[in-house]
């Protein structure tokens, strides 16, 4: 069915980000800010919420959010911290 | 049947829960151009159009005399009521940052 793309357990976009989800993250936006937090959920429009969430703007640690519901428009990639 | 959104194959949780657990709360809003709301929150929809009520907006700018990054002005408005139309938004968070 599905061609082979080498990786087992996340098949699409929507796989690796259920896999991830409880993990700590980068968001990234398009304006260049970035948050890092623990991934609580995402849905399909990548809106996303984050726990003990910092903000960094121009690589500086602006402000720190218990919880923070990002809205999807505004994600450019959400990364798994190693 | 199925749910169309039943596509997102997150958990239960999904992220506009944690802006209905804030409903008759405070909240902060960060808004696109630079400009942040704190409010209660009286209603939402799923394009985040927001309710706020007691709003108070703070617009951040650069001063035109002063164009230095490190030189960034604030603006404060109050507004007894505001409607939010989703796009703008781009963070909600249930509690003031620190």
């Amino acid at each position: 069915m599905s061609a082979s793309n080498g990786v087992a357990d996340a098949k699409d976009p929507s796989g690796f980000l259920s896999e991830i989800i409880g993990a700590p993250v980068t968001v990234k936006l398009n304006s260049g800010v970035v948050y890092k937090g623990e991934l609580q959920s995402v849905d399909g429009y990548m809106n996303i919420a984050l726990e003990q969430t910092k903000e960094y703007v121009n690589g500086k640690m602006r402000k720190n959010y218990g919880d923070a519901f990002v809205r999807g428009n505004n994600v450019m990639y959400i990364s798994a911290d190693p | 049947m199925a749910d169309p959104e039943d596509t997102t194959a997150t958990s239960v949780n999904e992220p506009l829960d944690l802006v209905r657990l804030s409903l008759d709360e405070v909240v902060f809003v960060k808004l696109r151009g630079d400009r942040e709301l704190k409010g209660r929150l009286h209603a939402y929809d799923s394009h985040c159009n927001l309710v706020l009520g007691d709003v108070e907006e703070t617009i951040y700018f650069l001063d035109d005399d002063d164009p230095d990054e490190e030189n960034i002005k604030t603006m404060k408005k109050q507004s007894e009521m505001l409607f939010v139309r989703g796009d703008s938004v781009v963070l909600i968070s249930p509690q003031a940052p620190s």
